[in-house]
């Protein structure tokens, strides 16, 4: 009885995401949702008439708009029809593409339209999520969303030398993805030689987490259609079905004493990628999946979550970085959009994660397509105090 | 689909105008407790909770990602854990529909609202508006309902004794509730000399400021007798999105209410709401929406809210027997409250106003200006 069967399938029939920007003053928030709407609703081939049902997400406090789906039905499109709005943190796009599934699956509505944005622009990112902490006992200690822990627990491990190049190495790669990336925020063009200068001379913010390795704040949004298996089937070529989801949220605090190998601590993320894959009779991930889109944050987090999230032990997932295997045309290719490193417009940012997976299993991602088939795509959020959400997704109906 | 989501318990604490006392963790941890005594439910992740839908607002709560504090005491421990960040009852809509899919099979369903820790509701709703034409003309959910309230009492021929009438009953009625926020007794002389605050909205025709926390339930048909004798069968959830700016639309169409109670009568097959419904709770939070949303869901004749009134509808059909919003519940989970007097009903355990042979109910809420959107909720016994 854990998990019951799905009641119907859902396929995600149509995808729109705008530029992502560090401002976007030329739009305002409706007439930026406005254009990812626009865009799903071509790459669907579908008008608004054809959507049951909006679902919006952001966080409210970083543009300080109470409620704001009311102002923004006029780009989202929910006039007269069925609308909700959750949100659950930087979780709360992929939240959002659970929301839709399960309310596609329930029969309650046949075609859903998620749509995350954020405009971070017009507030301060920093402080509306030190906002997060409890007035009285952690508000004083919180620094955003920046963090030094997971620095510190990777140099605690691997040593200080292979951990920073690690971290670099990813970040690199990232900007290269980016690169090929039209819609991403940013990429430097960064080279690989230039690894230890960026070592040494990246500004650092936190404790060991530098300027470069940090995310994004960006403007702009996405919009992704869910439709039950009839009419996905119905009307479109390609659609790409969701196989499961699974969400781990936990307590208020982090740990904020770090944690150490010697008394191992439960981690959200690789709890949920257990969950998943028991679930779902995933012997080994990093063999099944084609892809992954990761809701990565900083590159020291990125690297040490690729373990949690591939089950993998020791240093293998030290070593898929400096192998380059994550790479486009690696062995396991982490995003080719080049990630939340890239562009972080944080209500929309892990709606792009599932956005992106299905791109690359359509075929249709452009110039950051990996050039071998993609069958099997997993995508992550991250938010709150470590949370996670893991969805999977799959060109064929295989379970 | 022919299957329903059962509601197993809930629980909540009594509407208070200040819990300077508690914060919103201690309001909502008696609620959890009591759920989980009432049921037996654990948080075993193959049997028990395993999703957890919450409703908290980040501006009432004055922290981003507002669920994060909550965390804790909702027990959302490496599991599930979804915020609805609209007006409460429609996390009972998503939760249902998340029950539907197979993707969960029990969902606790906890929220909060602390109004009073909050500065002015006026500021708060303020900013719902966009920041470039309404905000800085100073609109807020008072002022915009004003406009509506004018509007609807010319079309429905409500007068100002309609309004006393009404909340003088909502008052009345919350007495026999031991859950409602204490207020006095008011004569309809009292209502029509309180204070004009946005005419033609007096001080007593607008909900009190109120706390409130509550915790329910939910699973699935095949599992309802593990956790109950009594469930409570929700069949039919129905919402709707109205236009945004005040002048586009015609205040009094009740254009979104109608399409949410469409919806939700479709689903639960209800054909005639003036016969099938036994109990119908509406969010009024100003006196003017009683016989206006009485009218949005069909029983009362369009334009004909005064005469409604006159005729004692309100009584006929059982509306608002809890005292209604106006008697004070939170903005953002009022339709909760309202859904909350339909299970006792259905229960039998509404007490002094426990109407005999109670079928089926109809829970409604609202949010943003002027009734922008409204959710529908049918349940049956």
């Amino acid at each position: 009885m854990a998990h019951r069967k799905k009641n119907r399938n859902v396929g995600i029939i149509g995808i729109g995401q705008t530029k992502y920007s560090s401002h976007r003053e030329d739009v305002n928030q409706p007439e930026m949702i406005h254009e990812a709407v626009q865009l799903a609703l071509d790459d669907a081939g579908l008008t608004m008439d054809d959507i049951d049902c909006i679902v919006h997400g952001n966080m409210e406090l970083f543009e300080m708009i109470y409620q704001p789906d009311l102002w923004h039905v006029i780009g989202t499109g929910a006039y007269g029809k069925s609308e909700f709005r959750i949100t659950t943190g930087g979780t709360v796009g992929i939240t959002l593409a659970c929301a839709s599934d399960n309310l596609v699956a329930s029969g309650m509505y046949d075609i859903v339209m998620a749509i995350g944005f954020e405009k971070l622009q017009e507030g301060h990112t920093t402080g509306g999520i030190t906002n997060m902490a409890d007035p009285l006992w952690f508000r004083h200690l919180q620094t955003g969303a920046l963090t030094g822990s997971g620095a510190y627990d990777v140099i605690n491990e691997f040593g200080e030398e292979r951990a920073k190049k690690a971290s670099m190495m990813y970040r690199i790669i990232m900007d290269k993805h980016a690169s090929l990336n039209p819609n991403a925020h940013r990429s430097f063009g960064l080279e690989f030689e230039q690894m230890d200068d960026l070592i040494k001379n990246s500004p650092k913010l936190v404790g060991d987490l530098k300027l470069i390795e940090m995310c994004s704040q960006s403007d702009g949004a996405c919009a992704v259609i869910f439709a039950c298996e009839k009419k996905a089937k119905a009307l479109s070529k390609k659609p790409v079905w969701i196989r499961d989801h699974v969400t781990v949220h936990r307590e208020e605090t982090f740990f904020i004493f770090g944690y150490d190998e010697k008394y191992p601590v439960t981690m959200t993320h690789s709890l949920a990628a257990k969950r998943l894959f028991e679930r779902n009779n995933i012997k080994k991930p990093i063999d099944y999946f084609d892809v992954f889109e990761m809701y990565d944050p900083a590159s020291w987090w990125a690297v040490d979550w690729l373990r949690d999230f591939f089950l993998l032990k020791g240093d293998e997932h030290l070593k898929l970085v400096e192998n380059k295997d994550i790479m486009i045309g690696g062995k396991m290719p982490v995003n080719p959009s080049g990630g939340v490193i890239g562009s972080n417009p944080i209500g929309a940012t892990a709606l792009v994660r599932v956005a992106e997976a299905a791109l690359q299993i359509r075929g249709d991602a452009g110039a950051h397509q990996i050039p071998t088939p993609v069958n099997h795509a997993l995508a992550s959020g991250f938010g709150g105090t470590m949370w996670t959400v893991l969805m999977m997704l799959e060109k064929e109906l295989n379970w | 689909m022919g299957k329903r989501v059962a509601v197993c318990a809930i629980s909540q604490i009594k509407n208070d105008g200040d819990y300077w006392d508690r914060r919103f963790q201690d309001m909502l941890l008696p609620c959890l407790e009591s759920i989980l005594e009432q049921t037996g439910v654990t948080f075993d992740l193959d049997k028990g909770i395993r999703n957890i839908v919450t409703c908290s607002d980040d501006v009432y709560d004055a922290r981003t990602i507002s669920n994060n504090g909550v965390t804790d005491v909702v027990g959302a421990h490496f599991r599930g854990e979804e915020k609805m960040a609209q007006e409460g009852i429609n996390g009972l809509g998503y939760a249902m529909a998340s029950i539907l899919s197979g993707h969960d099979d029990v969902i606790l369903f906890m929220g909060h609202c602390k109004e009073s820790q909050t500065e002015s509701r006026l500021m708060n709703t303020n900013l719902a508006f966009d920041p470039f034409y309404c905000r800085p003309m100073g609109l807020d959910f008072l002022n915009a309902n004003a406009f509506q309230a004018r509007e609807y009492m010319e079309k429905s021929g409500v007068t100002e004794d309609h309004l006393a009438k009404i909340v003088v009953r909502s008052r009345k009625n919350a007495k026999k509730n031991p859950y409602a926020r204490e207020n006095k007794t008011v004569t309809e002389k009292d209502v029509k000399k309180s204070a004009m605050i946005a005419d033609p909205i007096r001080e007593l025709h607008q909900y009190p400021v109120t706390d409130w926390a509550y915790g329910m339930l939910l699973c699935c048909e095949e599992r309802a007798k593990e956790f109950t004798d009594n469930p409570v069968w929700l069949t039919g959830f129905g919402n709707c999105m109205d236009s945004y700016f005040l002048g586009d639309k015609d205040l009094t169409s009740n254009f979104s209410l109608k399409k949410a109670a469409q919806r939700a009568y479709a689903m639960a097959g209800v054909k005639n709401p003036r016969k099938d419904l036994d109990i119908i709770e509406l969010k009024d939070s100003f006196a003017y929406q009683l016989p206006m949303w009485a009218e949005g869901i069909g029983i009362a004749d369009e334009g004909k809210g005064g005469a409604w009134i006159d005729k004692g509808g309100p009584d006929d059909m059982n509306v608002n027997l809890s005292g209604g919003m106006l008697n004070g519940n939170p903005i953002m989970i009022g339709g909760v409250a309202r859904a909350v007097e339909c299970i006792l009903q259905l229960r039998g355990e509404a007490g002094k106003r426990q109407v005999k042979g109670v079928k089926r109910a109809l829970a409604h809420g609202t949010y943003g200006a002027a009734g922008q959107h409204h959710a529908v909720l049918i349940l049956e016994k």
